[in-house]
């Protein structure tokens, strides 16, 4: 380690029975990344390689009537193609959304919907005969917006899902809302919007597929699921599982969008088969704007009941998301612009309707915080007109409404440990909160907001019994340890976390550690880097198999030394006597010992999370073993002449239940409100018609990193962290997910702020400038002062499915499934046969 | 001389080495270090000048590989993040980085660490807005920056011998919490 | 990744071996200096050449001359982060420090040159795209296509003028030398450019600019206020340049003020001009300018934020600009 090492820095207060756990170190990955030595999908090459692109569409919708690949296959270089008859099959991420082919066979449904994959020499010959392919189409109407899709249930984009271009569909109620709201002192009707945008990774997603002589594949994939792909290549390419292999390389960011099996991915391996060569494909950004899973641009309708001291009495959510031109998890998606709702503040009834349409433009799906921070930002920017409304301190008003740690929510969900209200407190004080709020000058102003958030999904995407993640431990005579682990590192530190969980049971170093990961041949499955649910999930398989390992050893070492082998420590390297210190050995002798007495070493651990309380139909999108919880303060400046804002100062807390690595926690924290501000003043995924008399052109307005618009280093405020470490008893050591939670509450305390600030609210996302001038000038002229969607698009969601709440002595199931339509035969993500196409 | 070709063989000089490649007029430096040279520490999110990822110094100065042309720089000084340690010595950055996380995917580390190394080269002691002002050019999508600007002033407070440039405890474990 | 079509490569170290290369074939040749303009465009395939002439070495197009007491010549080769480094830039001409230190980002600085921001191609967000984009919305005029999507019904293109650097430097009055095999001339720096997007410079397709010549900055204050969207990187949305010379009571004896990014072509304010020129530059002298500089602006959907936004914006950027320069 090097002389300007954090190591061993550790502020007081914290848990000293914690050697690593806890403190700030440097990440396993760490050495490499500053070298230039990891190694990223891109950069790995193979002998014989060749290039691979693909051909996509340049219409939003239309029907394929001839492709032409005769002039391509006759250039230089040019080795191969596909079309879509060469992989039949369909799928995606969710069984009950397998709507994507891996390329389209007649029907395209975005302009980037790819048809055709050619194959070459080089990549410069490959993009040439790329150009060349002519695909002949017949134009279809296309669909640019909910309300659109609304207006248009034929031609349907997909022949299944709930009607027409409604995807999905959801109602459902948690206790009796509307007779609730008649004893409300106050209620508020709000529109929101929130716009989609895009994660953009700066790494562009890359594969290399790899035949073997055998007949099998290996893929190297820039992909936070590798097991989700192995599957989805499984079906698709219709080989054995055990045939083909997956590694996710070490992913250059994710964030979400590496978490669908893709296109890309699918035709490498077959085109790696078909010719018995190497392939890499590598996408350019205009593509990974393509593949997008972004964020769903969602409209909201939200109607919430308030005492006049404040309680919260009801609330009737409204969402409408805009889902693109495939399932992705948008089924999921919806449910969860509903379910989170929930828990942070004590909601005694609640309703909630959804509908996820199908539009031609790149399919959402989950982006950091995936579905949530939408309705997190209504719900936060609700709360504080509501606080207005009743003059009460917004800070206040949520610390009243405070859901109790272990309380099971309205729609059943089981809070476990809760800092939301130290969180609060901390940005409260931190920014001085009590003394400035409401009373800086005109153009300054705070604004408050909190969220939570899931520590990994409750549920698996296909419904099984078995483990969601697993760890393996090798252990030899050289006191090397080896652990096996099939999440992936997508830059959240995830490789750190597993070999710290295991150094810290070992009381080994970091460095007698060698991991090997995200191989699907090697490692045991986990189910991937999304929903917050590598800590808790991979770091708790490594835990069990650490002390599986712990206790072979200390059998071993307890009759070596002839102590009680409850009195042995392992701790710095050493394997001790509690009561003297000095009889003890190396970790190495340790192992040997056991090796000695067990023979070969090795142990496995897995996590599987424990059930949730609901029964009904849409119960599984929610629950989770322990929800992170965040409150932040930010102060704006904001120009009333212009209407240009500035973020000066963001004080962020969050509720990590214990740090893992203290210096991982801090980037997390900050890379949220990164994220987060972008979300709230800058990024967006537009989209642009042209005149409709003239073109039926529906294209991505700014599929580059010049106009899709990334905060740089100039563009950020000051940040104050605070780290709150309030234990789950579901989390390793206690810990609770930081990746995604910290996001949430900032778009809403944006917006709060610039009210605070000029008196105006903006009730959409991004917030530019104009809305806010108009926002003022409506205020000049005596209009509301607001600048925000209009009504939420008439739509009849029909008998909501009806769950008694906890408080009403329910017991998690539905009281009226068949009245609602809900069919006995599907669970919210049922278990599907793995050939079945998409549900006709 | 003249490359009056579509096809060039030069000697280019890469972290002090000269290596003769032969590679086609139109490739970019980006591609000739990644392809020919097997320098993949040079990475690309966009290859259009938008991102700052395949940054690479040039005669000390950071410019972006993937639109300078190859065939220009016969004769040029061309470093790249396998330059910069020495042996297994880290740089300082590299060192900091590291130690602070603020390489977290690690996709914008080389183009950030070349182009804060040119900083340094030229300023000792920058201040945090120097810094960021520097780096304005290199987006990078996980760290929200605070990190990386902590890195650079650890590493030039040890550039300049300056033992207690470590960043307080409040950058690395937040703030303190009083109430 | 995205890579760049294939061509011939002359690195030519003369100005003559410049000019005859340019000259042979002029219709599919194309300079290229910083290479941070022609070489996005080339991969996005909106511009092409058969030829292209790197001027790289060529020294004699580089180095800045004069100390601002008398006429300044800047090479048109020099890079913009070496005038950001300029002292004389920085004393006698602060508005151009301002305008050239504002332009994309450090590392696009260290590349680009000054004569490559000021023929810097005119930018529309339905041209700055690739090849398939393009050929979604069935291209547009300015490359393949017969239609300006922007104003669908106009007969010329409106692609938006994004240099920084030319407001200001039309506002000091700048002149600039363009040379070819023909010869050499000089001219008005406002001459080299045209309100249309696809022919936005004067220039022949066989001259070269290579000197940028500075009148003596002698009682002109300078100043570049930008609007764009992110502190880097961005270019203008809204780029505003004032040149003023005011006598010694204070009174407005010249004043320049030239708007970027509003139109094809650095756009001149001149009703403004008139109100102040010779007046006392007062606080309602400034708000009428302000008010009389928004009509010649004619923002369009084609770039960041609302065009109506950027229009209500010429008024507030030109009346803080002026004011920044009274106080000075």
């Amino acid at each position: 380690m090097s002389d300007y090492s954090l190591e061993g820095q550790s502020p007081g207060g914290r848990r000293q029975d914690l050697k690593l756990i806890g403190k700030a170190y440097r990440r396993v990955d760490g050495p490499a990344k500053v070298t230039g030595q990891t190694v990223f999908a891109d950069d790995y090459t193979a002998p014989r390689m060749v290039f691979m692109k693909l051909k996509r569409s340049h219409l939003p919708h239309a029907r394929i009537v001839g492709i032409d690949v005769e002039k391509a296959l006759a250039m230089s270089g040019v080795v191969g193609v596909l079309t879509g008859r060469d992989m039949p099959d369909t799928f995606g991420i969710l069984p009950v959304s397998q709507d994507e082919h891996a390329l389209c066979p007649d029907v395209v449904r975005f302009v980037g919907d790819p048809v055709v994959a050619v194959a070459a020499l080089t990549e410069d010959e490959a993009e040439e005969a790329m150009r060349a392919i002519v695909v002949d189409y017949e134009p279809l109407p296309t669909i640019g917006s909910v309300q659109e899709a609304l207006n248009t249930p034929e031609p349907r984009l997909h022949e299944y899902g709930d009607e027409g271009n409604v995807h999905k569909r959801i109602t459902m109620e948690f206790g009796d809302v509307e007779a609730a709201l008649k004893d409300a002192d106050l209620i508020l009707e709000d529109d929101f919007f929130y716009e989609g945008n895009t994660h953009l990774p700066m790494e562009q997603h890359a594969t290399v597929a790899v035949p073997e002589p055998d007949g099998k594949v290996t893929l190297y994939s820039s992909t936070q699921t590798p097991h989700y792909l192995h599957k989805a290549l499984t079906k698709v390419l219709g080989l054995k599982a055990s045939h083909i292999r997956v590694i996710a390389a070490p992913n250059g960011g994710g964030f979400g969008g590496k978490s669908d099996p893709f296109n890309h991915e699918i035709c490498a391996a077959k085109m790696a088969l078909k010719l018995g060569r190497p392939v890499k494909i590598t996408l350019t950004r205009e593509e990974v704007f393509y593949c997008h899973r972004g964020r769903h641009p969602v409209q909201m309708h939200m109607k919430t009941g308030f005492t006049k001291d404040g309680r919260l009495v009801a609330q009737h959510l409204q969402t409408a998301l805009d889902g693109g031109a495939y399932g992705s998890y948008g089924v999921a998606s919806t449910y969860y612009t509903g379910a989170l709702q929930t828990v942070t503040y004590k909601l005694p009834k609640y309703r909630f309707d959804s509908i996820r349409c199908f539009t031609n433009k790149p399919p959402c799906g989950p982006k950091r915080g995936h579905g949530t921070p939408q309705p997190r930002f209504g719900w936060e920017v609700q709360l504080d007109k509501a606080a207005h409304a009743l003059g009460l301190d917004p800070a206040q008003l949520r610390l009243k409404n405070l859901v109790e740690p272990g309380e099971v929510t309205a729609n059943w969900l089981k809070v476990g440990s809760i800092g939301l209200r130290k969180c609060i407190e901390a940005v409260v004080e931190g920014s001085g909160w009590n003394e400035r709020y409401g009373k800086l000058p005109f153009g300054r102003g705070l604004g408050l907001a909190c969220s939570s958030y899931l520590t990994g999904a409750g549920l698996p995407i296909y419904w099984n019994h078995m483990p969601h993640s697993g760890a393996q431990l090798k252990l030899d005579r050289s006191g090397g340890v080896a652990l096996f682990c099939g999440e992936t590192e997508i830059g959240q530190g995830s490789d750190t976390v597993i070999a710290a969980c295991v150094a810290e049971v070992l009381g080994i170093g970091l460095d007698d550690i060698r991991l090997c990961v995200a191989d699907t041949d090697l490692t045991p499955v986990d189910l991937g880097s999304y929903s917050s649910r590598v800590t808790i999930m991979a770091g708790n398989a490594s835990i069990q198999a650490a002390e599986r390992a712990k206790e072979l050893i200390a059998e071993a070492v307890a009759q070596r030394l002839d102590v009680p082998k409850g009195r042995l420590v392992f701790a710095d390297h050493r394997v001790f006597d509690a009561g003297d210190p000095e009889t003890g050995m190396s970790w190495q002798e340790a192992v040997q010992c056991a090796e000695s007495l067990h023979g070969t070493l090795g142990t496995t651990g897995s996590y599987t999370p424990p059930r949730s309380p609901g029964r009904y139909r849409g119960a599984g999108v929610g629950p989770s073993p322990a929800y992170s919880y965040s409150a932040c303060v930010v102060e704006v400046e904001v120009d009333p002449d212009t209407g240009l804002m500035r973020v000066e100062h963001v004080w962020m807390a969050h509720d990590v239940g214990q740090c893992i690595n203290a210096a991982s926690v801090m980037g997390q924290i900050e890379g949220s409100i990164y994220m987060g501000l972008a979300e709230a003043v800058m990024e967006e995924s537009a989209f642009k018609r042209l005149p409709k008399n003239r073109s039926a052109a529906l294209v991505h307005k700014i599929p580059s990193m010049l106009d899709y618009k990334s905060p740089t280093f100039l563009d950020m405020p000051k940040m104050s962290s605070y780290v709150i470490e309030d234990p789950d008893p579901n989390g390793p050591f206690g810990a609770k997910e930081v990746g995604q939670g910290p996001l949430l509450p900032m778009p809403p305390a944006v917006a709060n702020a610039v009210f605070d600030a000029v008196g105006v609210r903006v009730d959409q996302v991004p917030i530019h400038p104009h809305m806010i001038l108009d926002a003022l000038a409506a205020k000049a002229k005596g209009r509301p002062p607001r600048f925000g969607p209009g009504a939420f698009p008439a739509f009849d969601f029909g008998t909501p499915l009806k769950v008694p709440t906890p408080d009403e002595g329910g017991d998690g199931k539905a009281t009226n499934p068949e009245e609602a339509g809900i069919r006995k035969d599907q669970g919210t993500m049922p278990e599907t046969s793995n050939t079945g196409g998409p549900r006709r | 001389m003249m490359n009056d070709a579509t096809q060039v063989i030069q000697t280019l000089k890469v972290n002090g080495e000269e290596r003769r490649v032969m590679f086609p007029a139109h490739h970019t430096l980006l591609e000739v270090l990644r392809e020919e040279c097997g320098l993949t520490g040079t990475k690309h999110g966009c290859e259009l000048g938008e991102c700052g990822a395949c940054t690479v110094l040039v005669d000390g100065a950071p410019v972006l590989s993937c639109l300078v042309l190859a065939a220009d720089l016969e004769g040029a000084d061309i470093q790249t993040v396998e330059g910069m340690a020495e042996g297994q010595t880290l740089h300082p950055l590299q060192e900091s980085f590291a130690e602070l996380g603020a390489a977290q995917c690690g996709y914008c580390t080389p183009g950030m660490l070349l182009t804060a190394k040119a900083l340094l080269d030229e300023c000792e002691q920058p201040t945090d807005e120097d810094v960021a002002e520097a780096l304005a050019g290199n987006l990078c999508r996980c760290t929200g920056y605070a990190k990386i600007v902590e890195a650079v002033q650890w590493a030039a407070a040890k550039v300049r011998g300056d033992e207690d440039g470590a960043p307080a405890d409040e950058a690395v474990f937040g703030k303190e919490i009083r109430s | 990744m995205m890579r760049l079509p294939s061509f011939r490569l002359l690195s030519p170290r003369s100005m003559d071996d410049v000019t005859v290369a340019l000259a042979d074939d002029p219709a599919s040749t194309r300079l290229v200096a910083g290479g941070t303009d022609l070489l996005p465009n080339m991969k996005r395939r909106h511009q092409s050449a058969k030829t292209l002439v790197s001027l790289r070495r060529v020294e004699a197009l580089r180095g800045i001359q004069g100390d601002g007491s008398s006429e300044v010549r800047i090479g048109a080769g020099t890079t913009l982060a070496e005038i950001c480094r300029s002292d004389v830039v920085k004393s006698a001409y602060p508005g151009l420090h301002e305008a050239v230190s504002s332009i994309a980002s450090p590392l696009l600085r260290n590349m680009g040159t000054l004569g490559g921001n000021l023929c810097l191609d005119t930018r529309c967000s339905y041209y700055n795209q690739t090849e398939e984009w393009r050929e979604a919305i069935g291209y547009c005029m300015k490359e393949c296509g017969d239609v300006c999507w922007v104003a669908p019904g106009s007969s010329r293109c409106w692609a938006t003028s994004s240099t920084d650097a030319a407001p200001l430097l039309v506002a000091l009055g700048a002149r600039v030398k363009l040379d070819s095999v023909r010869g050499s001339r000089v001219i008005p720096l406002e001459d080299l450019y045209a309100d249309d997007g696809i022919a936005y410079l004067t220039k022949e397709r066989d001259e070269i600019l290579t000197e940028v010549l500075l009148p003596s900055s002698d009682k002109t204050k300078t100043t570049y206020l930008k609007l764009r969207r992110r502190g880097s990187i961005d270019f203008p949305v809204l780029g505003v340049g004032v040149a003023l010379v005011q006598d010694d009571a204070g009174g407005v004896e010249d004043v320049s003020i030239l708007l970027g990014a509003v139109r094809s072509q650095p756009t001149r304010a001149k009703a403004a001009e008139d109100r102040l020129r010779g007046g006392a530059l007062d606080d309602d002298a400034i708000a009428e300018a302000a008010q009389l500089a928004r009509k010649p602006a004619a923002p369009l959907e084609n770039t960041d934020f609302l065009a109506r936004w950027r229009g209500a914006m010429v008024e507030k950027f030109v009346a803080r600009a002026l004011t920044s320069l009274r106080g000075r």
